[in-house]
């Protein structure tokens, strides 16, 4: 382990990767959408080895009192003992509560659901929108997979039909409103080096990262910083270029 | 929109920093800005129980946040929610930097933050009056650790968001920083603007940083009857 990482910190001190990357690339990245029938939305995205599986299911329920007048999301994530050795079942833990909330506010802030057409009855009724991330293979860089599958789900999610109080899962006619298309890009910090889409080794080397949710307008919607190592003003003006530069081509991928 | 209790863009909510303020402690201190008031206590290093969590080559470091259920307009449930447990990650993150955990392997330091009152601010708060509790409580720092948020309503940069400001704001960008160092430590953001406009409040937040930092000095200066 020390070994790898020492390896890993000469490399980097060169603006090397493991994988003989180059600081701004990608793994190979695979969309697939509708893998889940029965689901209202589906897609699984592949980035190198790293598997994430989102589902959408819809239902119906009461509004939040303070927007009486918009559906509701709800973003969960489950790591699967499938997906990892250091995954154990049980309730998510920090790591799976961070991804869910950063997935989360990358959506929420872009606009991404049509809040506003999802309401049914003001202040009582309105749908819901469950948001589930499924870990499949946990190989690196989880919240950008996860972000990517969301938003691909959600952009492909088609609403069950509402007789009267029935919701029918059966008729799914109408698409979910869906207005933007929000990108988050990683980048981690190796030595000196920032590096995007850390693989699994390089994020047990990083000292940090840092998440940029990017909306198709260029603006930025959400940031997350995490790991225990810190950020100069220029690091972070630096990663938020080079993520704006990188989510025009990732959008690409959504179908 | 002007804003509330005719503050400047610019400027601070009144702040309070106070070192020492819970006699059973190793260190505590107590933070308010404005409404917002949080109060940290640490205990350690000491030896880590359960055994299982302790590590090889530094000290565990548990940071708990946790608000008081009448610190908000409604009740807030006692226990975990999922903000809580992400803010105590967050909180654990921004304050690790300026420790030397290396220093003491095997041993475990406890930061627990309360929020008695919280009217926006209150993780910021928390790290606030964290770092100086562990400063208190005589551990080893690289560096204290500030931190404020900032945001932006009607196109006008704020610091320090308080109650109503924080629903109009166009985004929320919480920052922690080592003033000595010029590193920040959290940065997490919600909302919808432009990268240069990120770039210039975080700007803003290490300049509050920097005040705060002074305040957070002066607290263990007082504490300490140091000049």
């Amino acid at each position: 382990m020390i070994l790898q990482e020492q390896y890993l910190l000469n490399l980097a001190s060169k603006g090397e990767r493991i994988d003989k990357r180059k600081p701004d690339e990608y793994r190979k990245i695979v969309v697939e959408k509708d893998v889940i029938e029965k689901a209202e939305g589906s897609a699984r995205v592949k980035i190198g080895e790293t598997e994430v599986l989102v589902g959408i299911k819809m239902d119906t329920g009461e509004p939040y009192p303070d927007k009486p007048d918009d559906g509701v999301m709800i973003v969960g994530a489950e790591f699967s003992p499938v997906a990892s050795p250091g995954f154990e079942t049980g309730p998510p833990k920090e790591d799976a509560i961070e991804l869910a909330r950063v997935v989360d506010r990358g959506i929420r802030e872009a606009g991404t659901i049509d809040t506003k057409k999802l309401c049914i009855k003001k202040g009582e009724k309105v749908w819901l929108v469950n948001i589930d991330i499924h870990v499949l293979n946990h190989s690196g860089n989880l919240i950008d997979a996860a972000a990517l599958a969301a938003v691909t789900a959600l952009w492909n999610a088609k609403m069950p039909e509402l007789k009267g109080e029935k919701i029918n899962y059966e008729k799914r006619t109408k698409k979910l409103p869906v207005k933007s298309k929000p990108i988050t890009i990683t980048f981690a910090r190796i030595g000196e080096s920032l590096f995007t889409d850390p693989n699994l080794d390089e994020e047990n080397v990083m000292d940090m990262r840092l998440s940029v949710a990017v909306k198709d307008d260029d603006n930025i919607c959400a940031l997350q910083k995490g790991g225990i190592g810190t950020l100069s003003l220029e690091e972070i003006g630096k990663v938020l270029e080079a993520a704006i530069k990188k989510s025009k081509v990732i959008r690409k991928t959504i179908k | 929109m002007k804003r509330l209790n005719s503050r400047k863009p610019g400027e601070l909510r009144p702040v309070v920093v106070k070192a020492g303020v819970i006699e059973q402690a190793d260190g505590s201190a107590l933070v308010s800005l404005g409404r917002t008031t949080a109060i940290a206590a640490v205990y350690g290093p000491a030896i880590l129980h359960p055994r299982r969590l302790q590590l090889s080559d530094k000290t565990f470091l548990r940071t708990v946040y946790a608000m008081a259920p009448f610190s908000t307009t409604e009740r807030v449930r006692p226990g975990h929610s999922r903000r809580s447990t992400e803010i105590c990650m967050v909180t654990r993150h921004s304050l690790e930097p300026a420790l030397f955990l290396e220093e003491n392997p095997k041993a475990g330091i406890s930061v627990y933050i309360d929020i008695l009152q919280a009217d926006s601010g209150t993780r910021t708060a928390g790290i606030n009056a964290a770092s100086v509790a562990l400063a208190d409580a005589g551990i080893s720092m690289r560096d204290l650790v500030a931190s404020v948020a900032v945001g932006k309503v009607d196109g006008e940069y704020f610091l320090d968001l308080e109650g109503k400001e924080e629903d109009v704001t166009k985004c929320d960008i919480p920052v922690a920083y080592m003033p000595r160092s010029k590193k920040v430590t959290l940065l997490q953001m919600d909302g919808d603007i432009s990268a240069k406009e990120v770039k210039e409040l975080v700007n803003l937040a290490v300049k509050g940083c920097e005040i705060l930092y002074e305040k957070q000095k002066q607290a263990l200066k007082e504490r300490w009857s140091l000049k």
